[in-house]
């Protein structure tokens, strides 16, 4: 028998009065004629449907061609943007232990289709409906099945039709979403594409064809006008986009450089506005002289850190682990190997994720030489170093490139030198690379995650005993539970706390290594405006832009 | 000749069979999927995926069905780049390559054959070195290092030319990358020339026309030319296939859309469907250009043709 609805309470009421976020040209400053933005965007996308993206260069391109229920502001916050406010109750459910919670989402009135046509709540339907929809297989359908969206799960397992997925439109531009239990951070994930609309009637009258220039039709400030796989995507204005009028770049062109090297030639020869990769150290050096102004360094949801793989000889001993961990100048890495202004890691959320500030474990407070000694002290209790049979040598794995070579090879001095250990380094092609450390064929391996959204849950999550990307095959009772409370608490500073018991739960059992936080670190002209240098996703809307006056 | 054409055709068809069932069951071995990826995909989620590309089924029905797609022309959807298809990525790419390749091919066959032929006449002297110097060290140059030198000379520091991007082709877009594949193959052509050239001139009906009091021009042009370009021609074949399907370092040097990208990435995302599709092209070139050769052969040298 269905669970029955007991009562409907209102618990909160939400009525954001921010505004949407638009280009601020300041006073005086005189607009370039010529609004053409061309940026790097690092490798051509792998597609350009919202609901089927799944990489950074289609993401980058979809948030300017599509528009969502809420966007970001500069600093990463939500903003509104497809809703101009939205309303959460919570439904009690007989027989259950959780109750639901409702949101229900306010379309703005005044949003088109770029080809005339309203955005209605039917178009939020259909795209949330197809992202689970195994007939579309999504990779990304996880993203709405993790926040609990009403029977997701099931629908992608196949047991039910794609209409069962708890969305509603209530009436044209009313669009309810159902979640099985309370999730505090839903609203933070919606900024992402797997959750943007989609134009139905378009998708239904082209199919696959519908993403491609001239047919396809979006509600973003652009609109696809040219692709040419390998060279380029072309976006121009969308003139029916509600916040037109505030929009100052007329085209956008992204180029997909795969090559560092290439991208910045094409960046010194005028040819490219912004780039995407960060400058390599060989050539950061030279630019911070050369052209220091136009070097961007933002803070970004993101954490470098080394796998142990708990299940090995060796790494199933936490002292090893703890050892191995404590003897990495964190330091060093981040100021000297790297360079870009990287923050050396303690914990896997970095300190740029919202409404978390990171947490202290005892071994930050110690020097790096009582942190070292310590290590050294951890390593001979479990048994290894001179005058013991066991010797501790291992394969550090990492896929092929350099700047994960001299990480490498940086680790593996520090490892040596100070606990003497012999540490073999592997380097190995992408695919063969994720292949081996998804069978758990690796002793420790290079590993980093970037946040899909601005809570540290994103991070936490991957530690979890039932995440398939836990290499390390950590599992740990109270930490799973921690993260489910972490889920369904909808009080900012209980969560932070959750938050912090759950990083001193890896503090104390130590699956990873943390080394350092990501930065994006991009080259941009002097002559664009409004970029935004604190926004810890790196979402850099082109309609927030604009070109200033220059030779 | 008809028989000739014929029976190259009927060769070409088993061939290219044999070439498809290597690949396609080579490439399922190599580690990894097309849909490996760092964010590990749930069970449901893959065997969603692998159901819409018919991976679910045994790999000798996948085999089957993408033998019975081909047979109707169809290279299958790509498994990387979710909104085209395989035919769609390779008509997109393959006049790219074939534009930049076609004309840096006619360019650094007559600079080559020039520069060979007077280096040959000129044998031992300081012109051969010096011309020859040239040749070599396009060979030894590579690729990603002379590209680069192109764009910072050209491009960077005297804004002459575009640095990268294809522009539709835009004759400006178009001339750094042809140089720069023009250097790479006119060297070779240069040196297999001259080599071929000498031996030419060192030919008893050469000293006769010499002795003859033929001018040095007309034996050259009339008596010479013709066999000594016999190895260039045999080189030709597999150096205009690999020429027209694009190089992937000026493609990526340059940002090019041409298929010269597609084949690395295409292994690097294990794309099972564009690795197949770009081997079947290049063999049924590699396949067409080496009976073309043979036919030149003919024509060139009446020995062949009596064959």
């Amino acid at each position: 028998m269905k669970k029955t609805l007991l009562a409907s309470l209102v618990l909160v009421c939400f009525h954001v009065g921010v505004c949407a976020q638009a280009a601020e040209v300041p006073e005086g400053v005189h607009l370039d004629s010529r609004q053409h933005l061309v940026r790097g965007n690092g490798a051509e996308p792998s597609s350009l449907d919202p609901q089927l993206a799944q990489d950074l260069p289609g993401h980058h391109i979809l948030v300017d061609l599509f528009e969502g229920l809420v966007g970001q502001d500069a600093a990463g916050n939500v903003v509104p943007a497809g809703s101009t406010h939205w309303d959460v109750t919570t439904q009690k459910q007989e027989n259950a232990q959780k109750d639901r919670q409702i949101y229900t989402f306010h379309l703005r009135r005044d949003a088109q289709w770029s080809d005339g046509k309203p955005v209605t709540a039917r178009d939020y339907v259909f795209g949330f409906r197809r992202a689970v929809d195994p007939e579309l297989a999504s990779p990304y359908g996880w993203y709405i099945a993790m926040p609990g969206v009403l029977n997701a799960k099931a629908i992608m397992a196949g047991k039910e039709p794609p209409a069962a997925l708890g969305v509603k439109a209530l009436d044209d531009y009313t669009f309810q979403v159902t979640l099985e239990q309370p999730v505090s951070f839903f609203v933070r994930m919606l900024a992402y594409p797997t959750t943007f609309p989609v134009p139905a009637h378009i998708v239904e009258k082209y199919g696959k064809q519908w993403i491609s220039p001239g047919k396809m039709v979006s509600n973003g400030a652009y609109v696809l006008k040219e692709w040419v796989v390998n060279e380029q995507i072309t976006v121009a204005r969308n003139t029916r986009y509600w916040n037109d009028k505030k929009t100052v770049i007329n085209k956008v062109t992204w180029l997909p450089l795969t090559s560092e090297t290439a991208e910045l030639n094409r960046y010194k020869a005028g040819e490219v506005d912004m780039t995407n990769h960060t400058p390599g150290p060989q050539h950061i050096r030279a630019l911070r002289k050369e052209i220091p102004d136009e070097i961007r360094i933002s803070p970004q949801i993101g954490t470098y850190y080394y796998t142990f793989n708990t299940r090995k000889e060796h790494f199933n001993d936490v002292r090893v682990r703890k050892a191995l961990t404590y003897a990495i100048d964190r330091e060093a890495i981040a100021t000297r190997v790297m360079n870009h202004g990287e923050r050396p890691a303690i914990g896997l959320s970095p300190t740029s994720v919202a409404g978390f500030s990171g947490f202290e474990p005892e071994w930050v407070r110690m020097t790096q030489s009582e942190r070292e000694q310590k290590a050294r002290e951890l390593l001979k209790e479990a048994g290894y170093g001179s005058g013991t049979k066991k010797k501790l040598s291992f394969t550090l794995l990492y896929n092929t490139d350099d700047m994960h070579k001299n990480v490498a090879l940086a680790v593996a001095q520090m490892w040596k030198k100070v606990l003497g250990v012999e540490v073999r380094l592997q380097n190995q092609e992408w695919k063969v690379f994720l292949d081996n450390m998804q069978k758990g064929r690796f002793d420790v391996g290079r590993s980093g995650w970037l946040g899909d959204y601005n809570e540290a849950f994103t991070m936490l999550n991957l530690m979890t005993s039932s995440n398939d990307s836990n290499y390390s095959r950590f599992s740990n009772d109270e930490y799973d539970q921690l993260l489910e409370q972490a889920m369904l608490e909808v009080d900012d500073s209980k969560r932070k706390k959750i938050y912090g018991q759950a990083e001193r739960i890896l503090s104390e059992y130590m699956p990873v290594a943390p080394i350092y936080e990501y930065v994006t670190g991009r080259l941009v002209k002097s002559h664009v405006g409004g970029y935004p240098d604190q926004n810890p996703q790196d979402t850099v809307y082109s309609k927030d832009l604009y070109i200033k006056k220059h030779s | 000749m008809l028989k000739f054409i014929v029976k190259r055709c009927a060769l070409a068809v088993p061939t290219l069979l044999i070439l498809v069932t290597i690949t396609f069951f080579l490439i399922q071995m190599a580690p990894g999927s097309p849909f490996t990826s760092e964010r590990q995909l749930s069970p449901q989620v893959l065997a969603n995926i692998k159901a819409m590309y018919h991976m679910d089924k045994p790999l000798w029905q996948q085999y089957l069905y993408y033998l019975g797609n081909l047979a109707h022309g169809d290279l299958g959807p790509s498994f990387k780049y979710a909104d085209h298809t395989v035919n769609q990525l390779l008509a997109s790419s393959f006049p790219v390559s074939l534009r930049i390749g076609a004309l840096a091919f006619i360019a650094a066959l007559v600079l080559g054959v020039a520069i060979g032929t007077l280096a040959a006449c000129k044998q031992n002297s300081l012109l051969d070195y010096c011309v020859m110097a040239v040749a070599m060290t396009g060979i030894v140059l590579p690729s990603f290092v002379l590209a680069p030198l192109l764009v910072l000379v050209f491009s960077v520091n005297l804004h002459w030319l575009p640095a990268g991007g294809w522009n539709h082709g835009h004759w400006a877009n178009v001339v750094l990358p042809v140089t720069a594949m023009t250097i790479m193959y006119m060297a070779s052509i240069a040196r297999i020339q001259r080599g071929s050239m000498i031996e030419v001139l060192n030919s008893h009906y050469i000293r006769t026309a010499r002795a003859k009091g033929l001018p040095w021009r007309i034996i050259i042009m009339r008596h010479a030319l013709r066999p000594s370009l016999l190895p260039v021609v045999s080189y030709l074949g597999p150096a205009f296939v690999g020429v027209i399907t694009g190089s992937v370092v000026v493609e990526t040097v340059f940002g090019l859309p041409g298929t010269g990208q597609h084949f690395v990435h295409g292994a690097l995302n294990r794309d099972y469907s564009l690795v197949l599709g770009l081997t079947l092209v290049i063999g049924a070139l590699t396949i067409l250009f080496t009976a073309v050769v043979d036919i030149l052969y003919g024509l060139i040298d009446p020995k062949v043709r009596c064959q």
